[in-house]
């Protein structure tokens, strides 16, 4: 239950990849009919990712390396492309590394970046977003949703602040783009990251969708595949894979997504309900349809995750003890919690895979679980020990 | 990640637990950090007799806490004061580097509460 972490490529997905890694060796620049084939499928690979998301036309489409790749092409190839109109970046507290990190860069080579703060539900907070739009702001990038603590963004409300001050609107949809509906037109979307793996692709796969007329510095110099933005020749099969998954994930979204719903408030009340002193992280019903953030006073949480795991359970943590940098997870901590609660957090993230019997043998463990670590914890409080 | 051993020690942790009327006591460790340990020691002829942890923390603070009271149980105080952290970690077939320095505490809450023991006799001498 930890398909944020990582998913599977679908089998269909995978099926549909094989013959271009092994029978098939065109390559979509050459001229001749191996070449003229491979250009073919990798536009209509194109299409599908273009429909996902409601794109204008193909050529809105980019493709990339991945999700951290796509962030770091709209964060700083949109910056380096459009300093001259201005040098002002807004972003939020809640953010991916992949936006964070190259935003933190920028702050470097002379912009300014602002990181707006959440709420307890971890909402963007909109006023503070407009006190900070300036005219010098050229871009605003915030996340569709959060993988971490599952809220989704009001992203049209966004948008429609964002552009009253003719700031253009960056979106990473790693959560969200082929998990729950993204309509760039509708939501008014200038640029906007789509990540592969995390609609069961290939990973190591993502695109770009830059809305006509956005310009961008490409980061990769080279023979000028993909208009020029990203050179390097095209990973055929991944994206084929990629196109697959787009259109799985357009088909069978809305059906999944019911499913997914009716697991997720079932595990959230059954894990949050059984134990005293445990909570739900994020937001209550702005959320992914697959997230179960939760959390629990007095133990910490890497200890629940081998506990877990000796019972065959994979799950994840924002603990600091699960993370290469010993610092609890940015994300829960601009949500206002405390460094000791952000310490016994837990994720489940749901997928395909995932049943009701499973859901259900996670909620009779962990009472167990958190009885157990409580009763070695010095924190816990008297009145829990009996 | 962690060894056997490691995991031994976090499923079935020797020693958890409280001591009332405790001879000595040592806490190391916040919270906020993510590990925090509680070492209790009764001392009978200059030997630990007893002793028992609670923690808070992760796998790695866990074991730690449950193999130092092992190594601890029944040494002399002189003895048990040349307990390491090394030691500890050696014994448990070694810890993720990471590990090391945030959550190899255990040590520390033993020498705590020795010093601890060491103080209350001074206070009851007076």
């Amino acid at each position: 239950m930890d398909y944020t972490a990582g998913k599977p490529v679908d089998s269909r997905v995978a099926e549909t990849m094989l013959p271009y890694m092994t029978a098939f060796d065109g390559n979509p620049s050459s001229v001749h009919s191996f070449g003229q084939e491979a250009k073919q499928v990798l536009e209509e690979a194109r299409v599908k990712v273009a429909q996902l998301i409601n794109a204008e036309k193909k050529e809105s489409i980019i493709f990339t390396s991945g999700a951290t790749e796509s962030n770091n092409m709209a964060i700083k190839g949109f910056a380096y492309r459009n300093k001259d109109r201005g040098t002002r970046i807004i972003s939020s507290n809640i953010e991916h590394m992949s936006v964070m990190n190259p935003a933190k860069y920028l702050l470097t080579r002379g912009f300014e970046v602002t990181f707006l703060p959440v709420d307890h539900e971890g909402l963007v907070n909109l006023e503070s977003l407009e006190r900070e739009l300036t005219d010098e702001t050229i871009l605003a990038s915030i996340m569709h949703a959060n993988g971490e603590i599952g809220t989704i963004q009001p992203i049209k409300e966004i948008s429609q602040i964002v552009h009253r001050k003719k700031a253009m609107f960056h979106v990473d949809a790693t959560a969200t783009a082929g998990q729950i509906p993204v309509d760039v037109q509708a939501d008014g979307i200038d640029l906007l990251t789509i990540s592969s793996n995390d609609m069961y692709g290939p990973k190591g796969m993502g695109a770009l969708y830059l809305k006509q007329g956005v310009r961008v510095e490409p980061l990769i110099h080279g023979g000028g595949q993909e208009q020029g933005l990203r050179s390097g020749t095209e990973n055929l099969p991944s994206i084929i894979g990629f196109g697959k998954a787009a259109e799985l994930a357009k088909a069978e979204m809305q059906t999944e997504n019911e499913r997914l719903i009716k697991l997720r408030d079932g595990f959230i009340n059954g894990l949050v309900g059984a134990v005293p002193y445990s909570y739900l992280n994020g937001h209550p019903t702005k959320r992914l349809p697959n997230n179960v953030a939760v959390r629990y006073s007095f133990i910490e949480g890497e200890s629940m995750l081998l506990s877990l795991d000796m019972m065959g359970v994979a799950a994840s943590s924002g603990s600091a003890c699960t993370a290469k940098t010993l610092e609890p997870s940015h994300v829960l901590i601009a949500t206002g919690l405390k460094h000791e609660e952000a310490h016994g957090s837990l994720l489940f993230t749901l997928g395909k895979q995932n049943t009701e019997e499973e859901v259900a043998y996670v909620i009779g463990l962990m009472p167990g679980i958190v009885k157990r670590l409580r009763a070695m914890s010095p924190l816990t409080p008297k009145e829990l020990k009996e | 990640m962690y060894t056997e051993k490691v995991m031994e020690h976090f499923r079935n942790p020797h020693n958890m637990g409280e001591i009332p009327n405790a001879d000595g006591v040592g806490t190391v460790g916040n919270p906020v950090c993510g590990d925090m340990m509680t070492i209790y020691i009764k001392v009978k002829d200059g030997h630990i007799e007893d002793i028992k942890f609670k923690t808070f923390g992760c796998g790695a603070a866990v074991a730690t806490s449950s193999m130092v009271t092992d190594l601890a149980k029944g040494k002399t105080l002189e003895e048990a004061m040349k307990i390491t952290r090394g030691d500890v970690a050696d014994e448990l077939g070694g810890l993720p580097p990471i590990k090391m320095h945030c959550s190899n505490l255990a040590a520390d809450a033993l020498h705590v509460a020795i010093d601890d023991y060491y103080k209350k006799q001074e206070e009851m001498k007076k």
